[in-house]
């Protein structure tokens, strides 16, 4: 989130798309509603279903999942056309004046930018993007035309680009009328106009498609054009499904990145050098690279780093160009790579996708490591159904965990704000914290390293871990200080990460979280002063990264004098008396630079300095691999042709591992021809491991079940509970030869309608995911159904678009 | 540790000024003998919701080490008390109530290391130092006949040290301070197949 | 009227449900066994360990869209409450706090309440042979802190205050809705009963809701009231006699059909 919750009481305008807030992020309801009661906010919600978002929405936009391109695509058009946009915020804060190669073009034929070309190793298209750079003068400097007249600016390409994307080709596409299309981007597109602030707020309904990336990417460019960045009650908000999702990504639980979003090694990267010469751009917050990789390795190896070791680069493994992603991950699996897993209050039998074919896949492991507190389905995998545990010689080891208020630590949510939970009971039992567990696992593996030797144990013995405190427990502080920052010298806190240095002089092990425990005795992040009077900001309320700011790229949030475009709601302004930034949140511009650079340069994460409605890597930093431009393609399983571009159907660049996995065929499509989704439901969460064992949340939600119209019910000759099946192409290709299908109740509702795509009626099939074969409460895995297809930037699976059948169970 | 304590018998904030009873003429002190509050003599203990990303505070009411009442965080800027059903269920990952309102300690959670043995058909109860041993030398195994020290990068050896054979799936559950341990130790074991929810 | 209430603004419910667990979980009550039978609604009704749920009801409108309204069920707290009068042990009475409840103690578990109830909200707990329903969270107004319900619901739909207060909330909010389309929005609860503790606002008819478009405590319910008040101690015994003599006759029915199979 580039905001955070408290502020959506600022919006005007708050569109949920991709993410039913009422139901999954209940509380953020509260602040939308303050917006509703006080400012006459209005609500937009765009999702397949009436979900219950919906049903408190002032709008509601029924869209076909896989289809968010089209309905954004055609905002951005709407608002181009119209001239809605913040005109000086676009010529200023974007890079809508920069001129792009005149070589860069995009077939709207074959839907493909200039460049494509086979990419051998991913079976898919990859780009050549040497086109898709900046022109730039002699001495390397941009070239722009603030007029935004030029056809290669970045501003009439976008127009070009979306000029297909037309209400009435949308309403084709995604099902949705024509009046209720053009009633929602008038509404938002009225938060154009300086001082008014519209958000968009999206969860996995954004990202969790084969094009999820360029979803983002499309809220971007709306934002930015109706100058909606970096103002309060504005922004591009995330919202983040797990306590600490944001957090787990800060600490990099994750193969491509290292703590702090910064790249991790590439067997190209030989050394330190290599690394930091590829990553680190020459301007703006990204240049401060080294700093943060030199600290962090400092923190990895302690003493054992050092400048003549390249502090301990050697030691980190460097990736091999591939994958390693669950979903590439689990057909190393397949493919008896993979032996062992470490599997930490994860349980990717329920939650991952095609996850019948992964309960299988498990069957290849020499031995597993559960860490829950409740026995969950990727531990028990080997009694799952279909399963005879004589036949596994899997060894799994179950390691009972404390639940969240049985320990201490800190969680960050999705307003990147750092709270403290503080512990109130003992664990049950033998059950231990993570932190107590993996402090202990680490430590006996480094002691059998020590004692034995083996295959480059310095990796493991060098590296710096020693957290013990007293009586057999783990010192948080000590892990705590470590994250914020230390000097090496004398072990003292860092304030921030601006005092990290490149010499080995500090340690830290996640420059983000420098200043979250500046100090012992009354750390940053365990602050508890709520605002009494105040922009709801909250200052002393915990600590959010970066540098406690609120509200990121707020440089954005005045106009070119430094004044705010909403006086009402100020975060930051300048002020002339005193020649300095001061306001409501921490200004987002280096101490260093002055009015005139960080005029320029509002976006400091872009080494560009601007907002790009263009994306394209420049210095190394930002791009995507599937285009400059979000485009319209179908979900891997499309259940129709691509209206707009005819030769093309899904992402080109999608990541895809198995053959005949998705529906391509026309005899596949009639095969499975009603479109489905999967999604949370607020009575559960996630893989239902822990709510499916709470029999208050039982009781409202006791069993799994599939939404569909009462038109399909008629259809298929059903009664609103009765059973059905439900069949995928993934059930079909996968391993287990006995149930080719999910038994699930119908819950036959008014709230899906049939959808009317190009002319043709579709069935849409709903389905919550939180089920699965251990707990009180057991049911069909939606996700038995799912595709083990990838976004072309992330490789998050497509869990929101898919086709499938429905049968009667009788 | 900087808390603001505050007793639960004040009603915080706007809504104060209005609600409060006494405020209204009603005796409350007679009716709080006839209806005492099962809260009262607890140790307040805030923490942090442990469901989706709003990052709402609860207060647990704790007496005799035991948590005998978890909810919304009136002091918390963000949910002002308020909660939704999983948030105001979160007692019952501990404790639940029977038939006849007793509370027992959740049958489900895990109180045991347990280990299945290859062909098994059940676990068997372990304690954690035979447990955390046998690990290590599993991955120690695994970790020593998989690991690539070095490739062939355009002619030039390059240390790698990385391992495929060992996939590292982490969780949103757990604390920052937890996943950056697990990063160091995934990071220090040599392997690359790292993920979590935010894929998952 | 009391002085103070909860206003139940249906039109800012979505159905998260933190108020029905919130319920469970301050009351300490334990989960019915449900069934999925078509509806997120569930437990499909108010029982002894039920007081309150969230009714989830799906309608066409006029303009050719789907309205799903959702809004709480529980114990109204009526003025003229028809359990009180119902009741033959005088077991229900008011509170100084306006609202009304059982007094396990004195309850004969006779049922009464219950049958005549408009609203259908109390339970009986055949346990305990007891009945029982929501107690507005005596305990917490007693110790000055919001009913839990009203404490968990996240948007302003369950509001807890002073009555003068809400019920003018209640009538600006209901102008508002109208402003904005609804032309059935209402106050409902103000007249109905002779006023309810639990004030709603509502976007469209009662009935859409799931609520009675017109409560009224039964006939037969005020004329037993006039019948059995002079003689209260005497029908207490006497009822009490019935259903102990019905519950024995029934349990030996029940060990006889266990002999025989």
């Amino acid at each position: 989130m580039t905001n955070h919750w408290n502020d959506y009481q600022h919006s005007d305008v708050i569109m949920a798309i991709g993410g039913n807030t009422a139901e999954n992020h209940p509380i953020s309801m509260k602040w939308i509603e303050k917006a509703r009661e006080t400012k006459g906010a209005k609500l937009i919600c765009v999702d397949p279903r009436l979900c219950r978002t919906a049903a408190v929405s002032d709008i509601f936009v029924p869209i076909r999942p896989g289809t968010n391109i089209a309905y954004l695509g055609g905002l951005i058009n709407y608002i181009l056309e119209n001239e809605k946009y913040h005109r000086e915020y676009v010529e200023n804060y974007t890079n809508a004046p920069y001129l792009i190669n005149e070589n860069f073009s995009f077939d709207e034929n074959t839907g493909l930018f200039t460049g494509a070309e086979d990419d051998p190793v991913r079976s898919a298209t990859k780009y050549d993007m040497t086109d898709w750079q900046y022109q730039t003068d002699a001495d390397g400097n941009i070239l722009k035309d603030t007029t935004l007249e030029d056809p290669n600016c970045s501003f009439q390409l976008l127009k070009k680009h979306y000029s297909k994307y037309t209400i009435s080709n949308i309403s084709k596409m995604t099902g949705a009328p024509e009046d209720t299309l053009r009633d929602s981007y008038e509404v938002f597109s009225s938060t154009g106009e300086a001082g008014k602030a519209g958000n968009i707020l999206y969860a996995m309904g954004i990202t969790q498609f084969t094009h999820g990336a360029q979803n983002t990417r499309a809220i971007a460019i709306i934002q930015l054009l109706l100058g909606n960045m970096g103002i309060a009650g504005g922004g591009v908000n995330a919202q983040r499904g797990q306590s600490n999702v944001q957090g787990a990504t800060d600490m990099a639980i994750l193969y491509h990145i290292i703590p702090g979003y910064n790249p991790t090694p590439q067997q190209t990267h030989a050394t330190l050098e290599d690394y930091l010469a590829a990553t680190t751009p020459e301007k703006n917050w990204w240049s401060n690279r080294p700093k943060y990789i030199v600290s962090l390795l400092k923190a990895f190896y302690g003493d054992n780093a050092t400048d003549a070791n390249d502090y301990g680069y050697e030691w980190l493994p460097k990736l091999d160009g591939l994958d390693h992603s669950h979903i590439p991950a689990y057909k190393y699996m397949r493919d008896g790579e993979v032996e062992g897993m470490i599997c930490v209050a994860d349980n990717p039998l329920v939650g991952g996708s095609s996850s019948r074919a992964k309960l299988h896949y498990q069957k290849n492991l020499k031995w597993l490591v559960s860490v829950d507190v409740v026995e969950n389905e990727t531990a028990a995998f080997w009694k799952g159904p279909g399963m005879n545990p004589a036949e596994i010689d899997t060894e799994v080891f179950i390691l009972p965990a404390a639940f969240s208020y049985e320990k201490e630590g800190e969680k960050a949510n999705s307003g990147r704000w750092i709270q403290w939970m503080w512990k109130a009971q003992e664990p049950p039992g033998d059950a231990k914290s993570d932190l107590w567990i993996v402090n202990e696992m680490f430590k006996r593996l480094k002691a059998l390293y020590e004692a034995e030797g083996g295959v480059v144990p310095e990796q493991i013995t060098k590296m710096h871990w020693d957290y013990d405190g007293v009586g057999g427990e783990i010192d948080i502080v000590k892990v705590c200080m470590e994250l914020n920052g230390y000097r090496v010298a004398d072990g003292s806190l860092l304030t921030n990460f601006v005092g990290l240095a490149d010499d080995g002089s500090t340690a830290c092990g996640n420059w983000l979280y420098s200043g979250y425990y500046n100090n012992l005795e009354n750390p940053a992040t365990k602050k508890r002063i709520k605002e009494k009077e105040g922009i709801g900001f909250n200052r002393d309320w915990a600590f959010a990264w970066p540098l406690n700011r609120r509200v990121v790229y707020n440089r954005a949030s005045c106009d070119l004098e430094g004044k705010p475009w909403n006086p009402d709601v100020p975060v930051i302004w300048y002020d002339e008396a005193e020649q300095r930034w001061v306001g409501n949140d921490v200004p987002d511009i280096p101490g260093s630079w002055d009015f005139e650079y960080a005029t320029e340069n509002p976006f400091i994460m872009n080494p560009e300095g601007v907002g790009k409605l263009f994306s394209i890597g420049y210095q190394g930093v930002g791009g995507l691999r599937d285009g400059p431009m979000p485009t319209h393609y179908e979900p891997a399983d499309s259940p129709v042709p691509n209206l707009l571009y005819p030769q093309a159907t899904f992402n080109p660049c999608s990541q895809r591992f198995y053959e005949d996995h998705t529906v391509e065929t026309d005899e596949d499509r009639q095969k499975y021809p009603h479109i489905a989704t999967s999604y949370r439901l607020v009575e559960h969460y996630q893989s239902g491991s822990v709510t499916r064992n709470q029999p208050w949340l039982n009781e409202m939600m006791p069993e799994m079940f599939a939404e569909i119209s009462e038109e399909h019910a008629d259809e298929l000759g059903i009664n609103n509970g009765d059973y059905i099946l439900i069949e995928s192409k993934r059930l079909q290709s996968s391993d287990d030869g006995e149930q080719g299908n999910i038994k699930v109740k119908a819950c036959v509702t008014k709230r899906i309608k049939p959808m009317l795509i190009n002319g043709e009626l579709k069935h849409l099939v709903g389905m919550p995911m939180h089920w699965g074969f251990m707990g009180m409460n057991t049911g069909a895995s939606a996700n038995d159904l799912t595709p083990s297809v990838g976004d072309a930037n992330t490789t998050i699976p497509e869990y929101k678009a898919f086709l499938c059948n429905v049968r009667r169970a009788d | 540790m900087q808390l603001t304590r505050r007793s639960f018998l004040k009603l915080t904030g706007a809504a104060a000024a209005t609600a409060t009873l006494a405020g209204m003429g009603l005796n409350t002190a007679s009716a709080s003998a006839a209806y005492p509050l099962r809260i009262k003599y607890t140790k307040e203990v805030p923490t942090i919701c442990t469901y989706c990303g709003v990052g709402c505070g609860i207060i647990c009411s704790v007496r005799d080490g035991v948590i005998v009442n978890a909810e919304g965080d009136p002091d918390h800027p963000i949910n002002e008390g308020t909660l939704c059903s999983k948030g105001s269920s979160i007692f019952n990952v501990s404790y639940i109530y029977e038939e006849k309102g007793k509370p027992i300690v959740n049958p489900k959670r895990l109180t045991k290391v347990l280990y299945r043995a290859p062909g098994a058909s059940d676990y068997e109860e372990k304690d954690w130092d035979w447990a955390l041993d046998e690990i290590a030398k599993r991955i120690k195994d695994t970790r020593d006949r998989t690991l690539v020290e070095t490739v062939d990068v355009g002619g030039r050896q390059v240390t790698v040290n990385r391992t495929n054979a060992i996939n590292w799936l982490g969780s949103a559950w757990c604390t920052g301070e937890e996943n950056y341990l697990f990063h160091k130790m995934a990071r220090a074991m040599g392997v690359i197949n790292i993920d979590h929810c935010a894929r998952l | 009227m009391s002085k103070t209430m909860c206003l139940i603004d249906a039109s800012k419910c979505m159905g998260c449900r933190g108020c029905q667990a919130a319920c469970k979980q301050w009351n300490q009550l334990p989960a019915e066994n449900t069934t999925f039978t078509g509806s997120y609604e569930n437990p499909p009704r108010l029982s002894s360990t039920t007081w309150m749920r969230i009714k989830f009801r799906e309608h066409e409108n006029e303009n050719g869209g789907v309205d799903w309204l959702m809004s709480k069920q529980g114990c109204m707290h009526c003025t003229d409450a028809a359990c009180m009068l119902a009741c033959p042990a005088g077991a229900i009475y008011r509170t100084e706090f306006g609202t009304v409840n059982v007094d396990e103690v004195k309850c004969i578990g006779c049922n009464y309440c219950a049958a005549t109830c408009p609203y259908t909200v109390i339970g009986f707990d055949r346990l305990a042979n007891k009945a029982r329903k929501c107690t507005f969270c005596l305990d917490r107004l007693a110790a000055d802190l919001k009913p839990a319900c009203a404490n968990a619901c996240p948007t302003g739909s369950i509001t807890f205050g002073r009555s003068d207060e809400l019920i003018e909330k209640a009538a600006r909010r209901v102008e508002q809705l109208k402003a904005k389309g609804k032309t059935e929005a209402r106050i409902y609860g103000l007249d109905e009963v002779g006023g309810t503790a639990m004030l709603y606002v509502l976007a469209d008819k009662p009935e859409k809701y799931g609520f009675p478009a017109d409560p009224h405590v039964p006939i037969q319910t005020r004329v037993w009231n006039a019948i059995y008040a002079p003689f209260r101690v005497f029908v207490v015994i006497a009822v009490a006699l019935g259903l102990w003599a019905n519950r024995s006759y029934s349990k030996k029915v029940e060990e006889g059909k266990n002999k025989t199979t």
